[in-house]
């Protein structure tokens, strides 16, 4: 069963969320945490949503530089599968994994609702399991959604095919292009603002058309992953 | 001790959301005249000893590292005990054309306050 880390900052909230969604994914979740540079030999690392260092300074900016991060910043230029979500995202662009950033949502508000999605780039560690063009439905929750770059910047994710996913219908943050996850040219580094690991078991998702609470499109992030592990472990 | 400023500023052609809020919560007020409202951060920190060029250069590189995030803010100034310095290297190789002037009102105002 594949390892995959979830590191907890202080702060974090979606942790354990993580780490549920990666068992029901058949992944063995591992607790990673922040202060330390050891990253117990794991095949793939969630960083998680929630509020990392109270978002302090900017969101994502001081657990970009927490000693966890050196290691993972490290594993994720080797090629090792990193998703980061929400919060995650945010560090992932502190970083400097992902090129952009992150500012306050556009209307000022906190949001929380059932966000559809364009799967934009199914080609990659996170996203395989998908089809490109599939229109997904996870939820999003947070205050500094909003994806910003210069030209330069949106014209080369744009030209490489580097925006992963897309808000349909709705952007519900001003974000540019109406960008909601981006991925690296290697394709292991995705990132997104809105959550899947909130829609992973039918009763706790967003609604659909079938039955309320039913939505689960957020599972096969967590199965694409899984699944290219186990593919190379046999 | 002498204390060091960094002021940061999300970057002019970038969207401000809690600037424009905040524009619209002047004009609501009949205050409509005062437009264009943008929020930045100011850094205020302390270091042991004198400034030097080297300590001068690890402020430098800290408010551009750490303190501003270069793809959404920039450095506008940097003063220390309240006289201001450049933002940029003085061997930085990128155009400082729109740098503020070390002579500018805004030092005036900053020196006045870190006393």
């Amino acid at each position: 069963m594949p390892r995959i880390g979830v590191v907890t900052f202080p702060g974090s909230l979606d942790d354990r969320d993580a780490q549920r969604a990666i068992r029901r994914a058949d992944g063995e979740p591992v607790a990673l945490w922040h202060a330390d540079h050891d990253l117990q030999d794991v095949e793939a690392i969630v960083l998680p949503g929630g509020f990392s260092y109270g978002d302090y300074l900017r969101p994502g900016a001081i657990a970009a530089v927490s000693p966890i991060m050196t290691e993972v910043v490290a594993a994720a230029n080797r090629g090792l599968p990193v998703l980061g979500i929400c919060n995650g995202f945010q560090v992932l662009v502190e970083s400097h994994l992902l090129p952009g950033g992150l500012i306050r949502n556009a209307h000022q508000q906190f949001i929380r609702r059932d966000q559809k999605l364009i799967v934009e780039n199914a080609d990659t560690a996170w996203t395989h399991r998908f089809q490109p063009g599939e229109e997904i439905v996870i939820p999003l929750k947070n205050g500094d959604g909003g994806y910003i770059a210069n030209d330069e910047t949106l014209k080369y994710l744009e030209g490489e095919g580097l925006v992963a996913f897309r808000y349909a219908g709705v952007n519900p943050n001003g974000s540019l292009n109406d960008i909601a996850g981006l991925t690296n040219e290697r394709g292991n580094v995705v990132g997104l603002m809105p959550h899947p690991e909130h829609a992973v078991e039918a009763g706790f998702g967003p609604d659909t058309p079938d039955a309320m609470r039913s939505g689960i499109d957020g599972l096969r992030f967590f199965e694409s992953a899984v699944e290219a592990l186990v593919a190379r472990a046999a | 001790m002498p204390t060091i400023v960094v002021d940061v500023m999300p970057k002019a052609e970038l969207l401000d959301p809690q600037g424009k809020a905040t524009t619209g919560a002047l004009a609501r007020l009949g205050h409509a005249k005062f437009e264009n409202v943008r929020i930045g951060k100011r850094f205020e920190f302390q270091v042991a000893g004198e400034v030097t060029d080297a300590v001068l250069a690890e402020v430098r590189q800290v408010a551009d590292d750490i303190l501003s995030n270069g793809v959404i803010e920039d450095v506008v100034a940097i003063s220390v005990d309240g006289v201001q310095v450049s933002a940029d290297a003085p061997a930085a190789d990128a155009p400082a054309a729109d740098a503020p002037a070390a002579d500018a009102p805004a030092a005036d105002a900053l020196a006045g306050e870190a006393r």
